[in-house]
């Protein structure tokens, strides 16, 4: 039971402390990126489901600029064999709905070249935050699709089952393969790249596909695909200063806290 | 030419929850922008039942999806319902709660509907625009639909519920085809404990690594029992194994939005913040007067939780006892 697994990751701003231009645009210009936090889970999902079936390949997915394809070798660094870059200028400015569309071509052509098990994302990315995409990907591919997946209970080559964190408790869920797999952070503790996967993540090398390559128009991807825009970015409202409850003990303090509490109506 | 706003309302294990009041509150704010009328769909087990409920609660017109898949919640068949209906009322807008549930929806409607979608939406402004955070709720953005039809969904507590006003409106039944499943339901296993759910708590008792073991975490609990408030943790506390990762708030857990935040024992490193900034009143109770959670809360108290928590909620419960009855 070999299994032909996907794993989609993106470069992501390497810290969320970003503050705006005066273009309300967010101040992300120089800031170092990185392997998308969430991804780090779904990468270790995909090379422990790798492991776990002998004959396995995972490969590692991203849209972006050139330079995205770090994030591929940190992949490759971590255990996935393989990695494709989706770029060009025309991918720019897309949000989940274009990145989605663009993704889902992409496994369209890696399904044709063989036939695609399983795709893992992540919870969101920590810049944008949406945690669609993964489920749109699905949707414009009419797969299986299943969010906030803590646990690939069993595989094979014909379905996946795994358990799904709801509000209220646990769901145990089957799908038919192919299927599309968004994992949350208790999925697993993922390893730290080896030696050996530096090495052959500094070998790598991707191809490279644009939106012509993936049977797509310009028109359909990127800022001119995307089905929504960012018109401004702004930072929160600043909170009011707050207020230090004093008092010569800790009885006394614990009063004071609870006269508030019974004041402003919170208890 | 679309028209209408549409609250899809779905069931959890057959029952409505209040944050269903909220979408319709919600929706009400965008109808009253947009100058729509204001309709939903109850789409799931149970739907025709609950369908009078949402029907007298100031919509035009309600829909009702329900079908043998829908039983149980698998992200096609759901998709296919909320679509039928999406499409039966002609809306522009679609909303959906920011649940498990409500956002996988969401975005398998959002590329059926070859619709834009925002996610998580906190405000909407005068001119349907929406606003949501990003960068971990760093920064807020302003957002707007390219497409004739736009889906979103709406972060807990942020909109008040809608209420019953008048005569409810007609509903209609929507038929779907599910086609051949995919996913298949096996199970579910509830929450043993009776925990609040802290997505849509409207408090929450929150600790850290300042609580230095899984025991610090017994009077946290008894002080959240006496507020009636839910459990939250930060990321240390989690990866320290002292309480299970579905407390986790944060950017790698969940974000809260409750009227009131009792942070106890966390510094607040801004992947914290960034799950609970947008909390009503922060309260921080640390040792440390400079750490950035007691800088940013509303009410601080320095000190040693350990004195602290058993005080304070020994002192709650004393007003609760002689508190008269209203």
């Amino acid at each position: 039971m070999a299994l032909n697994i996907v794993v989609c990751v993106k470069s992501t701003p390497s810290t969320v402390n970003v503050g705006v231009d005066a273009e309300g645009r967010p101040k992300i210009a120089g800031v170092p990126t990185a392997l998308n936090p969430f991804d780090e889970f779904a990468v270790e999902a995909a090379v422990r489901l790798k492991e776990g079936a002998p004959g396995s390949t995972a490969t590692a997915l991203t849209v972006g600029p050139d330079a995205a394809a770090e994030v591929l070798r940190e992949a490759i660094a971590r255990g996935v064999d393989a990695g494709a870059l989706v770029t060009g200028p025309e991918f720019e400015g897309g949000d989940s709905y274009a990145t989605s569309l663009a993704l889902s071509a992409a496994l369209k052509k890696l399904h044709a070249e063989k036939p695609v098990s399983i795709v893992l994302f992540g919870k969101n990315t920590s810049d944008a935050g949406a945690g669609v995409v993964g489920t749109q990907t699905a949707a414009w591919l009419d797969w299986a699709s299943v969010s906030a997946v803590k646990k690939i209970e069993a595989v094979d080559d014909k379905s996946v089952t795994v358990l799904r964190n709801m509000e209220d408790g646990v769901d145990t869920v089957k799908l038919s393969l192919p299927a599309c797999v968004s994992t949350i952070k208790e999925i697993n503790e993922p390893r730290l790249p080896s030696l050996k996967g530096k090495m052959a993540s500094k070998k790598a090398v991707f191809p490279k596909w644009t939106a012509a390559d993936l049977g797509l128009q310009p028109a359909q991807v990127g800022a001119a695909g995307a089905g929504s825009v960012v018109v401004k970015a702004a930072l929160p409202p600043a909170r009011p200063a707050g207020l230090k409850v004093e008092g010569a003990t800790a009885a006394e303090k614990a009063a004071k806290l609870v006269d508030i509490l019974v004041e402003r109506k919170l208890i | 030419m679309a028209n209408g706003i549409l609250v899809v309302v779905i069931p959890s294990r057959g029952t409505l929850s209040p944050s269903s009041y909220e979408l319709l509150g919600a929706g009400k704010v965008l109808a009253d922008a947009l100058k729509q009328p204001l309709l939903a769909a109850v789409v799931g087990g149970n739907a025709a039942a609950l369908a009078g409920d949402v029907a007298s609660r100031g919509v035009a017109k309600a829909f009702t999806v329900e079908h043998a898949s829908l039983k149980d919640f698998t992200e096609e068949a759901y998709a296919k319902a909320a679509a039928a209906a999406a499409e039966k009322s002609g809306a522009a807008r679609v909303i959906l709660p920011s649940t498990i549930a409500g956002r996988a929806l969401a975005a398998r409607l959002a590329v059926h509907l070859k619709a834009g979608l925002a996610t998580d939406v906190t405000e909407i402004l005068s001119d349907g625009r929406v606003r949501r955070g990003y960068y971990g709720g760093n920064l807020i953005a302003e957002v707007e639909f390219k497409t004739p039809v736009g889906v979103l969904t709406v972060a807990p507590m942020t909109f008040p519920r809608a209420e019953t006003a008048g005569a409810a409106a007609p509903v209609e039944a929507v038929a779907f085809d599910p086609g051949a499943p995919k996913t298949e339901f096996v199970s579910f296993q509830g929450e043993t404990s009776r925990e609040i759910d802290l997505g849509a708590a409207e408090k929450v008792v929150a600790g850290g690594f300042g609580l230095g073991s899984a025991e610090g975490f017994k009077p946290l609990f008894d002080l959240a029992h006496a507020l009636g408030a839910a459990v939250g943790a930060s990321r240390r506390a989690v990866d320290s194994g002292w309480i299970p990762y579905k407390h986790q708030v944060g950017l790698t857990g969940r974000t809260v939005r409750p009227k009131l935040y009792v942070a106890i024992g966390i510094s607040g490193q801004i992947q914290h913040l960034a799950g609970m900034a947008s909390s009503g009143t922060i309260i921080a109770i640390n040792t440390d007067k400079d750490c950035p959670l007691m800088q940013m809360a509303s009410i601080s108290v320095q000190g040693e939780y350990a004195e602290l928590l058993p005080l304070i909620t020994n002192e709650i419960k004393a007003r609760k006892g002689h508190a008269v009855p209203a």
